[in-house]
């Protein structure tokens, strides 16, 4: 294994703004809704309906508006930058299906554990991202290299 | 006020995504294929989010409502389950199959890729089926 950095794909700055972004939005959330910033809790909530508080769905429609409208307000200041998928019909429905059940079954994903949680300094939320992310990178590659 | 607060954070949470270049399926599995040319950008994100993230998030520490009397909701479990840590790894394998995880992946549907919707309907079935068919199997 030869592990150097690709330094044209490389954009510190600009992962580092965007991410300082995720974690305002993520703050503004908890200090004026109350509710924790994870996007797969979110969107499964949207299709519970017993034993719901008042606005259940109303936050989580609300912030979904706002995620999914984010590219065509982006656009008014920027070209959107370059979304490149290379998998297949069949792999996206494989990984959508592991994703959407592993999040529910794992209590959450990239944002409630990543980084809510180890913004939280939770040590379950810790185990959860150390897992997904080792099982991350033996997936890619097994995926890409392996098989 | 406060829903136009939270359209207003899901609009920064995308946005922040853009720019991070989390969107971007390629760029996110340059970070997890480790093997070649590695690209650590998305270790950038989380730095940058979990810093300005830990200082909200102490904020509300003690506070138990906010300014519009909300009830602001913390987990408070600590118990690890296995199913936290399968779960977890089964999303982990998805993300790297497709290089989305939920947020970017809602983002490229907002987008328009057509791929981002075949995403995004298995991840609500997938959901479904663990929420609504085995939980509720479960309980029987």
């Amino acid at each position: 294994m030869h592990l150097y950095i690709d330094s044209p794909n490389f954009t510190p700055i600009a992962s580092l703004v965007g991410g300082m972004l995720i974690g305002l939005a993520a703050s503004v959330l908890v200090i004026y809704r109350g509710k924790i910033a994870g996007i797969s809790g979110i969107v499964a909530g949207l299709m519970e309906t017993e034993n719901i508080q008042q606005g259940h769905h109303l936050w989580r429609t609300l912030f979904l508006i706002g995620l999914i409208g984010s590219s065509f307000i982006y656009q008014f200041f920027a070209p959107l930058p370059e979304i490149n998928i290379s998998a297949s019909k069949g792999t996206l429905i494989l990984a959508g299906l592991l994703v959407g059940f592993g999040t529910r079954m794992g209590s959450g994903c990239t944002s409630g554990h990543g980084i809510c949680g180890l913004s939280r300094l939770s040590p379950r939320s810790l185990i959860a991202t150390v897992s997904f992310m080792f099982s991350g990178f033996i997936v890619c590659y097994l995926f890409l290299h392996a098989i | 006020m406060k829903n136009i607060i939270t359209l207003l954070a899901g609009l920064i949470f995308g946005l922040g995504l853009i720019i991070s270049g989390m969107t971007n399926p390629a760029k996110v599995i340059g970070f997890l294929d480790i093997e070649g040319q590695w690209d650590p950008s998305l270790a950038y994100v989380m730095i940058g989010a979990i810093s300005i993230a830990f200082l909200g998030f102490r904020f509300v520490k003690n506070k138990s409502k906010t300014i519009f009397d909300d009830p602001i909701h913390l987990p408070g479990t600590t118990h690890v389950p296995k199913e936290l840590i399968i779960g977890s790894v089964l999303f982990g394998a998805g993300w790297a199959l497709a290089g989305f995880c939920p947020g970017p992946a809602l983002v490229a549907l907002g987008a328009g890729y057509k791929e981002a919707f075949i995403f995004v309907m298995a991840m609500i079935v997938g959901m479904y089926i663990h929420d609504h068919l085995i939980e509720v199997y479960k309980k029987r």
